[in-house]
């Protein structure tokens, strides 16, 4: 079994929703991600998703945008961000981690080398915003190949007949997209949330964790209380980005960024209770 | 318009690309997010079923004669071609549409496509404003609610179209992320088309984004090379020797060449634009020095790094300046049907001057791409030869630009 199968198969024995920030490698500095990774870990983070770097980043909004900017400028390329799940990997090797980007990265490196890369380095899943299922076959080839889960999205716009369709190609989980729009944006609606993942569990076994909207202990808990993971990624960068604004160092923007995700934690938790 | 694809009984290699996956080869697909594959179908599903539609093309073709002006004339440029003492030059007059480009051909049949879908607010991006400017002269003819969004950088060196489209009632929105250009602001366009994706239709202005759009972009443009070879036709008894047409995007130049393809004995020139030197890195000519990559819905020709990641570009004319080129293009390059060159900047600005001198017609630097090389090519052809360029927009709004080249403040 996947360390993400197994992961979601441990949390829903022991009734427990999985936590899964979402950070850019080599945001804000190459040297603070591994360590960020550990210390999420330690905050409760079950998953960790971990944004590669791209010059056009065309889902997200402006505080992961920036996110992407601030690590091209340190130059994180696709191989860096591999680089550091295999520096991760020193001390860990039971929390599952997914690289979260764009195509044109992976295309350019090569399906099969980046697949065997990864996988080499312990990378455990590929979610490439851009290439929905109709274009997938060869990434999805190389990834099942060496082992890795390829995560697909699901969105409020998809067609019931096409859920099913996606899901026959996905491996890992389900990633739902909770609103129209670009991740960060401010209007996530809980209780239509709660009918689409319904719906999803219609036509896959496959556990369903959910992204774009979520930004705090609260949002998190009413969405924990539907789905089988919730996927945190502004939130956290903007927490970031503010402790450097106000003049803090990396140690401070971690700080800031492993105090929201604690606090988070508890939010998904109590849902559990 | 659509009769190119829909009235083509030969099942030549040109007539079936796109495929049912929007592929031209290994070029093109629907690289996007899940949030806007609905939308992509419905679109394709109502442009395939309105291509088909006695009534729609009766709509189309009354408002490209009545509303865009044409057709547009073929003239040839007598003097010009004495001075360089080779082949003819004939000119396709793009530049004589209403708003002053091709760009109008397009957006006056995605705007009847938005209003058949119900849609009440188009978006689009736009680099040196013309596609901007186009968009919004339509929207305001149709009542829509218009945005556009344009690079600050952009925003900054076109002033003159900025104030255009807001006198014509759109909304500019400049867009700071990345590096602040055409790119960027294609970005931000989807961005806002995948929020607002029930209400909004969004009006891209070249052969790229995600299948259907370089298709049906592609089918708004043929227009240009249907009347330019019955034009051929009627005026030299003959298909011309070559085309020559400036590649950004290019729409202007697919519009040009698609309805010649099966004619083996037209050869075909792409002009990129070479900025300082392909040498220097510092061009917008992916097709000549980039590698293939995905970028912005479809898989064609980049400029990227060797990360992946896309590279600044440069060129003289806002126009041609982007990073990717449309996919049906990528496509032409590998089969060899059409050559894919550059002229320079400095190469581009002597054809503006020379076409402004000799002929009294002032072209784009965009067209100026296309004009230098013709120029070059005529030369090397004999008198009883000719090429027909696309001259695809006028230069008025690039005074500025090539005034500030000559040293001269307003």
């Amino acid at each position: 079994m996947s360390r993400i199968a197994g992961c979601f198969t441990r949390l829903a024995e022991a009734g427990q929703t999985a936590l899964i920030p979402y950070v850019v490698a080599g945001d804000p500095g190459p040297e603070v991600t591994v360590e960020l990774m550990h210390r999420l870990v330690a905050e409760g983070a079950d998953i960790l998703e971990l944004g590669v770097p791209f010059s056009d980043p065309m889902s997200e909004g402006p505080v992961i945008q920036l996110a992407h900017e601030r690590a091209l400028a340190h130059g994180v390329s696709l191989r860096d961000a591999i680089g550091m799940v295999r520096r991760f990997r020193e001390q860990d090797d039971s929390t599952p981690v997914l690289l979260m980007g764009y195509a044109n990265p992976v295309e350019h490196m090569g399906y099969a080398a980046f697949a065997d890369a990864a996988s080499a380095a312990g990378v455990d899943a590929l979610l490439t915003v851009d290439i929905p299922p109709e274009e997938a076959e060869p990434v999805n080839r190389e990834l099942q190949r060496a082992g890795m889960d390829n995560i697909f999205l699901v969105a409020p716009t998809t067609p019931t007949e096409r859920i099913a369709r996606i899901a026959e190609r996905a491996s890992g989980f389900l990633y739902y997209v909770s609103l129209k729009g670009v991740t960060g944006a401010g209007h996530l609606d809980t209780a239509e949330v709660a009918e689409r993942i319904a719906l999803m569990r219609q036509h896959s076994s496959l556990p369903v964790a959910v992204g774009f909207g979520i930004k705090d202990a609260a949002t998190a808990r009413a969405v924990a209380a539907v789905a089988d993971g919730v996927v945190v990624g502004s939130a956290l960068i903007q927490a970031m980005a503010t402790a450097l604004e106000q003049g803090g160092d990396h140690a401070a923007a971690m700080d800031a960024a492993t105090g929201l995700l604690a606090e988070i934690r508890r939010g998904v938790s109590a849902a559990a209770s | 318009m659509v009769q190119a694809m829909t009235s083509s009984t030969d099942e030549s290699l040109y007539s079936t690309v796109p495929d049912a996956d929007g592929r031209f080869g290994v070029y093109g697909g629907k690289f996007v997010a899940e949030t806007l594959m609905s939308a992509l179908r419905e679109l394709e599903e109502l442009y395939v079923r309105l291509a088909a539609d006695a009534d729609f093309r009766r709509e189309l073709d009354a408002d490209l004669a009545h509303y865009v002006g044409r057709p547009s004339p073929l003239y040839e440029a007598t003097r010009w071609s004495d001075t360089i003492g080779g082949a003819r030059i004939y000119l396709k007059r793009e530049d004589l549409n209403h708003t002053g480009a091709h760009k109008v051909n397009n957006t006056v049949g995605q705007a009847l496509l938005a209003k058949h879908m119900g849609k009440r607010r188009v978006i689009a991006e736009t680099g040196a404003g013309q596609h901007g400017v186009a968009t919004a002269t339509i929207a305001a003819r149709l009542g829509l609610q218009c945005q556009v969004f344009m690079g600050e950088e952009d925003v900054r060196r076109q002033a003159l179209n900025v104030y255009r489209m807001k006198l014509l009632g759109a909304e500019v929105i400049p867009v700071t992320s990345g590096s602040r250009t055409l790119k960027d602001a294609m970005n931000e366009a989807m961005r806002d088309w995948v929020t607002n994706v029930d209400d909004t239709f969004y009006i891209i202005g070249t052969v790229a984004g995600p299948h259907p759009y370089p298709m049906l972009v592609r089918d708004f443009q043929c227009v240009i090379g249907r009347e330019a070879r019955a034009q051929s036709l009627e005026r030299c008894g003959r298909l011309p020797d070559a085309l020559v047409a400036c590649v950004g995007g290019g729409s202007n130049a697919i519009g040009l060449f698609h309805p010649f393809l099966k004619d083996d004995s037209v050869a075909m020139y792409g002009v990129e634009a070479g900025g300082y030197g392909v040498a220097t890195n510092q061009h917008a000519a992916p097709l000549t020095a980039g590698t293939p990559g995905v970028l912005h819905g479809n898989r064609t020709y980049l400029m990227q790094d060797t990360d992946g990641q896309i590279m600044h570009t440069h060129s003289v004319s806002a126009g041609l300046d982007y990073p990717g080129v449309g996919p049906e293009h990528a496509w032409l390059k590998d089969i060899g049907r059409v050559h894919y060159v550059v002229a320079n900047d400095d190469e581009a600005l002597a054809a503006f001057h020379t076409l402004t001198k000799v002929e009294g017609i002032m072209p784009a630097l965009e067209s100026s791409h296309a004009l230098a090389y013709a120029g070059k090519l005529a030369a090397t052809m004999s008198p009883e030869q000719f090429i027909v360029v696309n001259l695809s927009g006028r230069g008025d709004k690039d005074i500025h630009t090539v005034a500030q080249i000559d040293g001269i403040e307003f």
